[in-house]
């Protein structure tokens, strides 16, 4: 079944125009796991994505896709979750997407708790525009438009997760797809808003934080002994003292989701609710105005 | 007639419950069978600052204040200063003696009511209360019963005790008594015919009916960031929608709230945004989105007066070019202007349908005098027996996209058709998995740049407007044929042109109307034929550049006769502004 889906998935995308070797490439085959060991066909999934490289993942993912604006993919994903809660919904995009242009969104939505999916491929570089500085590059970072090297210091996206009250909180690395599909798997489970920021090396414009670099400087929370994901301040705590060199599930905790606060909010999607039904009760909604 | 009507007004600090007061007044009279229609000038700010709310009384139904006043409750100079110039010969003024000692110009036939309103309040109950010896004393002088507000008491104080009741009664009471013993001056209120006494009507402004035209028709998803003059849409709609589960979502900013009405459309739910012309600014992209990955789209932008952040709380119409031309690039969309409560709440339905028909972002401009302005609305004339949801080319079942893939072989959202309308599939039916992109795209929805399918998309994104004919139902006209002079507006100058055109009648003068609904695509035919049957055309506007005008001039032609007429400090047009308007040029 699994197997078949993956194949499924892989008869639905689009051929790709990543760079050969690019992170991405990991991270949409991770999904495309996940979602078949997850037993999700395509057409019940849903992946919103904005504009960079990183923007093309539903193209190469084979599910339904909506390809909004740079930086938009968050408030179309959780309103289409609204609008039909089966479907699983899953927004993408890269740091420049996310954590520049798409920042506000992004705190929101975290805050705001709908049951979707956010997956960040963190190269921390702009890779479709060519290599300018992001929100998530290191400070004196060398790029095209910073030549003496960034002067701001980075946006610190797991922290920033972790204090708005995100309820999972994962890193993976394109690295390791097997453990990146595990998060997935988990992060689409998980009720509410799930944040899984991905190193997904871009090797035509950031020559420095390359495979091999993460790969020894990124911490496995897997192999960590005693490391406690369900404890917020320990797990703020680990992410600062590593500087956020970490991969593995963060942080998970148990919240209602957005939906299940809304009064009245229907159990049946709402895509499928009857529209005929307020012209039948026309006396009570007009005596909302008398 | 006009001088039939009576209208009243209180005014004060803001803060002082000048907007309650006047709703008091308002709702009550509404019930007695009157039609009223409500005016409120106010400031964006909290507390201090002048502020009043104007109800004009009518045993017809009225589009606007009215021009003059006959009743005014004047809690500070300033309100008095503030509404002389509308203050009618033989009108009458109550003020607060407690707290000044009113002044009127020489000269001004106005009676002068000095009553201790405070003074009164704080003796039989508390200083907030003032507010009921003057509704009280307006009563009586207008010649309501005393307990012509009864009703309302019991509504308002009910649940907090009896006590709360009574002495809301007694206050009342001593205004009505202290006012027929301490002038002579009276005004009755016009007459009401025995059919209409206590009849049934509902007492809404334009953004309660846009709130329940888009319930009515289906909308279940409105996401928004409140902002004056739009928030009310808000209100309204909470008021309404959980019923039917559906969900109002005060999103981060408006960039956020027309990218998720976007989204939800795309997942098949009817959605929109309400906003105001700043938010509007920000929704530049998602109309593009909208346009350019076809996905149905529906703004309601409450116009205030710009540009910027401009007057938060005044009244404009000077979002026409906004809404029309906002969005690089060049996509289709649709854009109406409704007229009154009761087009307000049918554009609705028209806008949902009509977006989810050509996949199109549509945008309803209410003006904030339309918006915000409580009026009586008869019960008939919002139909629900109107209302018929058309979702256009949406495929909702399995079936439905066998069809497709029986004819084609496969779903492709962006099929080239005949009239340039593609079927949407909704997301989580099998067999349609597909791309929806802001990018250009071919029929499959992969992206692309080759030019023959760009050019070809273009033009199905243009050719699907073609079936679309505004010229059909977005004129409303009264007057003669073959006017010497034809007077037209958009938005809610109607009422004002309406009884302008009366006036001008019954002084001999052959003049038209022509009150326009929709001004993207313009019903630029309808239009045409009417400008060349008239001998002088005005256009009406609430804003500097005339932007109706312009439009007529690019969609229509270019006349001479043709002209504007145009007001644009943040106030609506009064009869006789209009009327003056006309003799300049008639
Ligand atoms: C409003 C707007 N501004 C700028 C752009 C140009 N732009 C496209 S993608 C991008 C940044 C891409 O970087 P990132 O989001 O990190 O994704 P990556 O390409 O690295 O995957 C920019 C600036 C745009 N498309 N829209
Ligand atoms: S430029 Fe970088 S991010 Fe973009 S496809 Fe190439 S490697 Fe990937």
């Amino acid at each position: 079944m699994a197997v078949n889906l993956v194949t499924e998935y892989k008869e639905h995308a689009q051929s790709s125009t990543w760079c050969p070797g690019c992170g991405d490439f990991a991270v949409v085959a991770a999904m495309q796991k996940a979602l078949a060991a997850l037993e999700l066909p395509p057409h019940q999934v849903v992946a919103v994505t904005g504009i960079g490289c990183s923007g093309k993942f539903n193209y190469y993912l084979g599910a339904n896709g909506f390809n909004s604006l740079h930086g938009r993919s968050l408030p179309v994903a959780q309103a289409i979750k609204i609008a039909n809660r089966d479907l699983t919904v899953i927004a993408a995009g890269g740091d420049g997407d996310g954590y520049g242009i798409g920042i506000g969104h992004f705190l929101h939505a975290v805050r705001r708790n709908v049951d979707i999916t956010y997956v960040v491929m963190d190269n921390h570089i702009y890779g479709l525009t060519t290599g300018q500085t992001s929100p998530t590059s290191k400070k004196g970072f060398v790029t095209k438009t910073t030549p003496y090297g960034a002067a701001e210091y980075p946006i610190r996206p797991l922290e920033l997760a972790l204090a708005g009250g995100a309820g999972f909180v994962a890193q993976g690395f394109s690295g390791d797809p097997k453990q990146l599909a595990e998060i997935m798997k988990q992060a689409v489970q998980h009720k509410g808003f799930s944040l899984i920021n991905v190193y997904s090396p871009c090797v035509t414009f950031n020559h420095e934080e390359t495979y091999e670099w993460w790969r020894q400087n990124l911490v496995n929370l897997d192999q960590e002994q005693g490391y406690d994901a369900t404890d917020r301040t320990a797990a703020f705590r680990y992410v600062y003292e590593h500087n956020g060199l970490l991969r593995g599930v963060i942080f998970r905790e148990e919240r209602r989701d957005y939906q299940s606060e809304l009064p009245g909010y229907a159990a049946e999607a709402l895509v499928r609710q009857d529209l005929s039904q307020p012209v039948k009760d026309r006396a009570e909604l007009l005596a909302a105005f008398m | 007639m006009t001088n039939a009507d009576f209208n009243w007004k209180v005014g004060g600090a803001q803060g002082e419950g000048i907007d309650s007061t006047g709703e008091i007044f308002a709702l009550t009279l509404h019930r007695m069978g009157y039609y009223v229609y409500t005016y409120r000038h106010f400031m964006s700010l909290i507390k201090g600052g002048h502020t009043n709310y104007k109800v004009r009384i009518s045993p017809v139904q009225r589009r606007h204040r009215g021009d003059g006043l006959d009743l005014l409750v004047a809690f500070d100079q300033g309100s008095i200063d503030f509404s002389l110039p509308e203050m009618s010969p033989g009108s009458a003024i109550i003020y607060d003696s407690t707290s000044f000692e009113g002044r009127i110009p020489e000269g001004r036939n106005i009676t002068l009511i000095p009553i201790p309103l405070t003074q009164m309040a704080r003796d039989l109950g508390m200083v907030i209360m003032k507010n009921m010896v003057a509704i009280g004393a307006s009563a009586a002088l207008v010649g309501l019963p005393q307990d012509a507000f009864e009703g309302y008491l019991e509504e308002r104080f009910g649940k907090k005790g009896d006590a709360v009741v009574e002495t809301n009664r007694k206050v009342l009471a001593a205004g009505y008594n202290y006012a027929l013993e301490h002038t002579d001056w009276r005004k009755p209120l016009p007459g009401l015919p025995e059919a209409s006494k206590g009849k049934k009507r509902l007492f809404m402004h334009g953004n309660d009916a846009v709130a329940l035209g888009a319930v009515v028709a289906g909308c279940r998803v409105v996401a928004a960031y409140p902002i004056t003059p739009a928030t009310e849409i808000l209100y309204s709609v909470l008021k309404l929608l959980p019923k039917y589960g559906g969900v109002v979502l005060q999103a981060e900013d408006e960039i956020a709230a027309c990218q998720m009405a976007i989204g939800a459309n795309y997942a098949g739910v009817r959605a929109m945004t309400s906003t105001s012309g700043p938010g509007l600014s920000l929704m530049s992209e998602s109309l593009g989105l909208s346009g350019a990955s076809e996905t149905p789209l529906v703004i309601v932008d409450v116009m205030r007066a710009g540009p910027s952040t401009g007057m938060p709380t005044k009244t404009e119409q000077a979002d026409a070019f906004h809404a029309i031309y906002s969005a690089h690039g060049e996509i289709q969309r649709i854009v109406l202007a409704p007229s009154t409560v009761e087009d307000a709440f049918y554009d609705m339905q028209r806008a949902f349908n009509l977006a989810d028909k050509y996949q199109v972002p549509v945008i309803v401009l209410v003006d904030l005098v339309l918006g915000l302005s409580k009026q009586t609305v008869d019960l008939e004339d919002i139909d629900f027996e109107r209302i018929a949801i058309d979702r256009g080319k949406l495929l909702t079942t399995k079936d439905e996209v066998d069809a497709v893939v029986a004819r084609l072989g496969h779903y492709k959202r962006y099929e080239l058709t005949e009239d340039g309308i593609s079927a949407r599939a909704l997301p989580g039916l099998e067999d349609a998995v597909h791309m929806v992109l802001s990018y250009e795209h071919d029929e499959e929805g992969n992206e692309m740049e080759e030019r023959g399918m760009r050019v070809k998309q273009t033009r199905k994104r243009f050719n699907k407007m073609r079936s679309l004919n505004m010229d059909e139902w977005a004129l409303r006209r009264t007057g003669p044929q073959n006017p010497d002079l034809l007077l037209v507006g958009w938005g809610s100058t109607e009422g004002q042109l309406e009884e302008a055109r009366e006036q001008l009648t019954a002084g001999g003068l052959k003049v038209a109307h022509l009150q326009v609904g929709a001004l993207y695509p313009l019903p630029a035919a309808a239009i045409r034929k009417e400008i060349e049957a008239a001998g002088k055309v005005l256009v009406f506007e609430n804003n500097y550049e005339g932007q109706l005008l312009e439009l007529i001039k690019q969609k229509v032609g270019h006349y001479d006769k043709v002209q504007a007429s145009l007001k644009f400090d943040g106030d609506p047009f009064y009869v006789s502004e209009v009327v003056a308007m006309v003799k300049e040029v008639a």
